[in-house]
């Protein structure tokens, strides 16, 4: 029946509609990633002091990017959902092997190199992870039973504190979330949750003893950023009176004062969001905000219209990981969370990043444009 | 266990996803409200007190340039100086109409077109807030025009600063080389902290080499500005750490007896002392005036410099790879007793020419009737080519290679310079790889009497005659004698480690006493430069053949073109029993190294070791 449908909805679509058929792609969810693109291109040729190899190079990882996209996006969910085992084991086999013989970037063991080119587990982590706990929830049926969440808490804690040991926290923080999230989906009871909720909160004592000293800088700081205005309160101080100084409407374009005095570091990579909201000011924040949420409410709903308990999970997941991302990112520039080395989704100036989240979004338009070939 | 699909209530777990979804949803509005309020509050509510802060309370961290190392001969006189002189610059961030105030500038002090577009290109690559330079060097009536209506030009302000200056100019244009301004591909590899003050780094020569030494380290100011950039405050500052002197083992006097030694040709002279390997005079011609280049040469000098068919910007003393033509002969002489296929007493026949065995071709000798019959003095100070045919045929090439190798040939020389050439000394195997081709008999000849394939810089002739000089103990040139802080204290000596050819003394000897004798016996090649000395000078005349003469033909010097006229080469050292100082000449196109080059390294040997035989009289 249903496919009837929407064969006859297809006869109605003129031959562009066929061809974004063909290609599997998701109309909206792509229309929001291009139009966060350009505004990514239009901050980075800003903050990045109006050189134009920055935006080449950006331009090219991108383009990597949404090649994977397009492939990610043609293979049938079913295909992802036997292999999750695999490439879980596979993510998590790197990230040891990272720990053990990883090349040593910024004081951190993040990198593999492959010979050809380097390689970051955890970025590929992020995406597994969610893939593998939904996979192992969908086993049984919902909502998942004590022994299953024990299970499931494994699976995320395993990645997680491999990758904390890197020492990463940012991506420690998303991968833990997003395996948190196809929990939640899954139906966790609210007793539960409260349980973790409490539990982690008198943990916290433990977890800072088990911090790096920079980390506890950035949480000290992030208390009380003005009590180091020259050293580590540095980053949050000038971020805010970037953000501040940026007013309703912003300094325009090219505008900032603050980046391009070189006040505000990182102005390309993780602080991006301080040089747009100063350009741009409230009103392209706001826009920005709306275009994030617009992108992740489009994910939620491919979730809600998955067709069975592992797309729907990983769907959800996903798209609940890309706001983790977005209200860290946010949050940390605008200084209401500690600075974790979390950059903004698709914007920020970086290779990796924009890989992982465009193949995220692969996953999910393969998930909305393979339903009604699912085996049921 | 895997698939137990079956057993699910699908419509349960859809009710249960969509209320999640649901739930997350308004999580995720929730938090992004949370976002906008702090947004609000940071951009409404605290703007104006962030924008004060953002405008009125810059800390800016001013760096302060530290001042160029001097560069000293060996006797304490200076060869590259710091001047003050003041310039002309802007301020792009506080200038509103930038068009304007250049135009009012260029009429009020007749700057060039020229200037203004190079102001704009260096504008757009500094940042808005720095001060950059729009005329250097300005003269004292320029600087009063511009101060008496200095209040009409906000942002454009008269500095002072240092500007490298070298007051020998021509005569150590090469060697000293000159600084210029950072361009584009410099800024990448420089270390942007150290040189975010400084305007200029070092292009050629010793200026180059040494940049690091020279330079050194810059300070800086931490400095309080108001809303309109002035400076408020100075709350800390850094003082800069000025560069090493250096001082050379050169000697600017005969640098310019050297440079000027050369006259009319194009051409280059070094010379070493032999005890320390210090290099004394390393002149290479024509050269051009350093100056203009530190504070930006004009297009058109430039241009005629880089056009130039003399090639002045090119350090022949470095960089020229020549023939070594018969100053090869003492080496080959030397080769064939250390390799035992000749005695020194041996003699051999000279009918004019050479030919191997069932060959027709006749490799010639310079002189039309040959030499008759010699042993190996005459030949050297003769220079007969045929002797050192048949020594040449009798090493063969790999031996000749192996033997001259020792002595440096073929090989950078290490001197403290920046684009030192390595020369060619040819061997079956170079010219496999090179060539793609097998070695001939013809070529070893040849090569024997320092044509064929084989090239030398004036360097590496220098120190091998030095080597040679120094009866084995290898000479490595080098040109800083030690580096000095600004109270010449301090002092880094320059490591020095000596490798030793293991050579017979007699050989050496023998082959000595013919140099000797080609300076000083009745048919020495130049003995022009004998008169009036009380101590022996051992040397060597050389011609390189630019042009191929024909089987038949005779070269006729007054015959041909300036430009296909022979090198003149001469090397030599003095004095003979106790070497100090190894020189080695080339004259282009010089014709003969007897009349040309000779009497250049006379000149600076005997200014050289009559210097040191003053002082030693004045000791007693």
């Amino acid at each position: 029946m249903q496919v009837e449908t929407r064969s006859e909805q297809f006869d109605r679509h003129s031959i562009i509609g066929r061809l974004l058929t063909k290609l599997h792609l998701d109309i909206p969810l792509l229309l929001g990633l291009v139009l966060i693109s350009a505004l990514s291109y239009l901050i980075l040729y800003s903050a990045g002091g109006q050189d134009m190899k920055i935006l080449n190079r950006q331009a090219v990882r991108s383009g990597i990017a949404f090649i994977l996209m397009m492939v990610l996006a043609h293979i049938n969910p079913y295909q992802f959902k036997r292999y999750s085992v695999l490439l879980y084991s596979i993510g998590v086999f790197l990230l040891i092997a990272v720990l053990v013989m990883g090349e040593i970037g910024k004081g951190a063991q993040r990198w593999l190199d492959l010979g050809l080119f380097r390689f970051q587990p955890s970025e590929m982590i992020k995406i597994t992870t969610p893939m593998m706990v939904a996979w192992y929830l969908s086993i049984d049926s919902l909502p998942p039973k004590w022994k299953q969440l024990g299970g499931a808490g494994l699976l995320i804690l395993m990645p997680t504190l491999l990758i904390a040991k890197q020492p990463d926290l940012g991506t420690a923080l998303l991968v833990a979330s997003s395996g948190a999230a196809a929990i939640f989906f899954a139906g966790l009871s609210w007793r539960f949750i409260s349980v973790v909720v409490v539990t982690l909160a008198s943990l916290t004592p433990v977890l800072w003893h088990f911090m790096r000293d920079y980390q506890r800088d950035r949480v000290l700081t992030f208390l009380n950023p003005e009590a180091d205005p020259m050293g580590r309160g540095y980053h949050i101080i000038q971020s805010k009176i970037a953000i501040g100084s940026g007013g309703i409407y912003g300094k325009g374009w090219q505008g900032s004062t603050q980046a391009q005095l070189d006040f505000l570091p990182e102005s390309s990579t993780d602080f991006i969001f301080a040089v747009f909201a100063e350009e741009f000011g409230l009103s392209g924040c706001l826009t920005l905000l709306v275009l994030y949420v617009a992108i992740i409410s489009r994910c939620l709903y491919i979730a809600v219209q998955a067709q069975d308990t592992y797309t729907r999970l990983l769907a959800g997941s996903l798209g609940f990981t890309f706001f983790v991302y977005v209200f860290v990112n946010i949050g940390m520039v605008i200084g209401i969370l500690p600075v974790v080395g979390v950059p903004l989704p698709l914007i920020s100036y970086g290779g990796t990043s924009m890989v992982t989240l465009l193949a995220g979004f692969g996953i999910l338009m393969s998930i909305h444009t393979h339903r009604k070939f699912l085996p049921t | 266990m895997p698939h137990s699909d079956i057993l699910k209530d699908a419509a349960a777990e859809n009710r249960i996803f969509a209320s999640r979804a649901l739930i997350a949803f308004i999580l995720i509005l929730a938090l992004t409200l949370g976002l906008t309020v702090r947004l609000v509050y940071l951009q409404i509510v605290g703007h104006e007190h962030y924008a004060t802060l953002a405008k009125n309370n810059h800390i800016k961290i001013a760096s302060l340039p530290p001042t160029r190392g001097i560069i000293y001969d060996r006797k304490g006189r200076i060869l590259a100086e710091n001047i003050p002189t003041y310039s002309l610059e802007l301020i792009p961030e506080q200038i509103r109409d930038m068009d304007d105030t250049l135009a009012r500038l260029q009429q009020l002090l007749a700057i060039p077109d020229e200037k203004i577009e190079q102001y704009q290109k260096l504008r757009k690559r500094e940042k808005r807030f720095t001060s950059t330079p729009l005329l250097l060097r300005m003269d004292d009536e320029e600087v009063a025009k511009f101060a008496a209506v200095r209040p009409f030009f906000p942002g454009v302000d008269i500095q002072a600063q240092l500007v490298r200056h070298y007051p020998f100019g021509l005569l150590t244009s090469h060697v000293v080389g000159f600084v210029g301004r950072i361009n584009e591909r410099e800024l990448k590899t420089l270390p942007a902290a150290e040189y975010r003050s400084t305007h200029h780094v070092g292009k050629v020569g010793i200026e180059l080499a040494y940049e690091a030494e020279l330079h050194g380290k810059s300070g800086y100011a931490e400095i309080e500005t108001n809303a309109q950039s002035r400076a408020i405050s100075t709350i800390k500052t850094t003082d800069p750490i000025p560069g090493a002197n250096l001082h050379l083992t050169l000697d600017i006097d005969l640098q310019k007896t050297a440079y000027e030694g050369l006259d009319i040709y194009n051409g280059a002279v070094v010379a070493i002392d032999i005890k320390t390997g210090g290099v004394l005079a390393l002149a290479s011609r024509p050269g051009f005036d350093p100056n203009p280049f530190v504070y930006g040469i004009d297009r058109k000098t430039y241009h005629e410099l880089q056009t130039s068919e003399d090639q002045p910007m090119f350090n022949r003393a470095l960089r020229g790879q020549y023939p070594p033509g018969s100053t090869l002969k003492p080496f080959m002489a030397l080769a064939g007793l250390e390799y035992q296929v000749i005695n020194a007493n041996n003699r051999k026949f000279c009918p004019g020419y050479f030919q191997l065995p069932n060959v027709k071709h006749k490799y010639r000798d310079w002189k039309h009737g040959g030499h008759g019959t010699i042993a190996m003095n005459a030949a050297i100070v003769q220079s007969c080519d045929v002797y050192f045919y048949e020594l040449a045929l009798s090493l063969g090439i790999d031996n000749i290679h192996a033997f001259l190798a020792r002595f440096g040939f073929g090989e950078k020389s290490g001197i403290d310079l920046v684009g030192e050439k390595e020369g060619l000394l040819p061997s079956k195997k170079w010219k496999r790889k090179a060539r793609n081709q097998s070695w001939y008999p013809g070529e070893t000849l040849i090569t024997g009497i320092g044509q064929g394939f084989t090239q030398v810089t004036p360097l590496q002739l220098a120190r091998a005659t030095a080597t040679l000089a120094n009866k084995g103990v290898i000479v490595n040139p080098h040109l800083v004698d030690r580096l000095a802080d600004s109270d010449d204290n301090n002092t880094a000596p320059l490591p020095q480690h000596q490798a030793i050819i293991p050579l017979q003394p007699d050989h050496v000897n023998t082959v000595i006493k013919a140099m000797i004798d080609v300076v000083h016996s009745s048919r020495g090649t130049a003995r022009v430069i004998s008169k009036g000395i009380d101590y022996r000078i051992a040397g060597k005349t050389g011609t390189a053949q630019v042009f191929t003469v024909k089987q038949e033909e005779r070269y006729n010097e007054n015959k041909i073109d300036f430009k296909l006229r022979d090198h003149a080469l001469f090397i030599a050292f003095a004095p003979a029993d106790d070497p100090q100082i190894a020189v080695a000449v080339i004259a282009e196109h010089g014709g003969h190294g007897g009349s040309v080059a000779a009497p250049i390294a006379g000149k600076i040997i005997r200014q050289y070791l009559g210097e040191t035989s003053d002082a030693s009289r004045d000791a007693q």
